[in-house]
């Protein structure tokens, strides 16, 4: 079953690709929007800046909007598919989940710990709805992050992290699902999660 | 709440783990990809690989060792060990590198932390800092070339300039208690941890469970660094993981 992982320069796509492997895919860049046709699922990855996403301006987004395959956005990809960021304000996300992008604020906790930002390291991922997305992840489980925007809510959001504030790390809303974590990256746990989404390509398949 | 990070750091020479390896019972101890691997399995959060291999001729060999190391492994790898330039620190990523960690180039030449971080972004530089103790002075002077070269700048003040040139983690090494198992030094780690708004890893020390703990609390790191320590037994990350979590840290167990 072949997964398309879009190329658009945004960061290295090899821990993406071996991910997906591991969680039963056969992953396949993408660097044109014709390579989507015979996919069973569209990951949109992503490490870096929102203006990154400009690349996916025009014919991906056409493409993006009128599939009907599962969507997996991650990290900087999951941002994309909100309504914007204020990274890039002039750039529109997707648009498929709702909410904004916002710059993430350093701080200091009740106890007097420093809030830092980029937020790097491993956190719990909290759950707020139930989905298929968690099957096999213990409640709370730890993922691995490292991003300094975030959205702060979001209808679409199925599960919350907390760093100084709590912010939208799962985002799922029909057949498009949103990681702000790196689950290539967030050992059994993250590879639980692809593979969740990886069962999803072939239920729709 | 963000979790602390236990990081094993794995000397490489050659393609093959030459520190600390003598207690391991592994079919292949001194093999860097079957070591993380088994590390991963044992749940440490994060792997270093140091090269100390640093020569130009070795740039492919040190590139195969990471491929391996990568392949193997499923949470965030840091390559570092003759980094010397931007193509350097590519090759480092394209063999499956997560961040890079720079040390000696950095002090030559800064700019380098930026060039990197331009391209792959600031999540992916960590800038090495080794730093010796000076009296009770708060000055610690940084050294090069694997301790051996002093240089003119002072760890805090180098930290904030990697910082601001676009480092994204500072991982700082005491020379003196590197390789004592007499703990980490807790003043360097808490002075750096308070001058950067971004994560501090301490190295150099770790001997008992007690310096894991001091190294998050009194000396306020994001994250502990260590070798030989984690070889002891294939127990030592999940035992050590599930102490700290007892006495209130924040961990992923």
């Amino acid at each position: 079953m072949t997964i398309a992982v879009i190329d658009y320069g945004a960061g290295n796509l090899a821990s993406v690709l071996k991910g997906l492997r591991a969680a039963g895919a056969e992953p396949a860049l993408a660097r044109d929007p014709r390579d989507l046709d015979d996919a069973a699922g569209v990951v949109v990855p992503g490490v870096g800046h929102f203006g990154a996403t400009r690349a996916l301006d025009g014919e991906w987004r056409r493409a993006l909007t009128a599939s009907t395959v599962p969507l997996l956005g991650i990290c900087l990809g999951m941002q994309w598919l909100f309504e914007g960021s204020d990274e890039a304000p002039d750039l529109p996300g997707l648009g498929l989940a709702r909410g904004r992008v916002r710059r993430m604020t350093s701080s200091r906790d009740a106890a007097g710990t420093a809030i830092k930002v980029p937020h790097v390291g491993w956190n719990a991922v909290d759950v707020t709805a139930s989905s298929p997305a968690f099957t096999g992840i213990a409640p709370g489980a730890a993922m691995y992050f490292t991003h300094s925007y975030a959205v702060d809510a979001s209808p679409d959001a199925i599960a919350m992290t907390t760093h100084g504030r709590r912010f939208v790390s799962i985002v799922a809303r029909g057949r498009v699902w949103g990681a702000q974590f790196h689950p290539e990256k967030s050992g059994r746990a993250g590879l639980t999660f692809l593979r969740n989404w990886v069962e999803q390509c072939s239920a729709s398949a | 709440m963000l979790c602390k990070r236990l990081i094993a750091c794995l000397d490489v020479r050659g393609g093959r783990v030459v520190k600390g390896t003598n207690f391991l019972d592994l079919r292949d101890a001194g093999d860097p990809a079957e070591l993380a691997a088994r590390y991963d399995a044992e749940g440490i959060d994060e792997v270093v690989i140091l090269d100390v291999t640093a020569t130009v001729e070795s740039r492919r060999a040190r590139a195969a060792t990471i491929e391996a190391v990568a392949s193997r492994l499923f949470i965030p790898l840091t390559a570092g060990g003759g980094i010397n330039t931007l193509d350097d620190a590519a090759a480092m990523f394209d063999a499956g590198a997560d961040k890079v960690s720079i040390n000696s180039a950095a002090l030559r030449d800064p700019s380098l932390i930026t060039r990197i971080a331009d391209r792959y972004g600031s999540q992916a530089v960590v800038v090495a800092i080794d730093a010796q103790k000076n009296g009770d002075s708060p000055y610690f002077p940084v050294f090069a070339n694997s301790g051996t070269v002093r240089s003119s700048r002072s760890a805090i003040e180098w930290a904030r300039e990697a910082c601001a040139r676009g480092a994204g983690e500072i991982l700082a090494t005491s020379i003196d208690r590197d390789g004592t198992r007499a703990g980490f030094d807790l003043a360097l780690t808490s002075k750096l941890a308070r001058a950067v708004p971004i994560p501090v890893i301490a190295s150099g020390g770790a001997g008992t469970w007690q310096h894991f703990l001091e190294a998050f609390t009194t000396g306020e790191a994001d994250a502990a660094l260590a070798a030989s320590v984690f070889h002891f037994s294939e127990h030592a990350v999940p035992e050590l993981k599930a102490w700290l979590a007892s006495e209130g840290v924040p961990i992923r167990c």
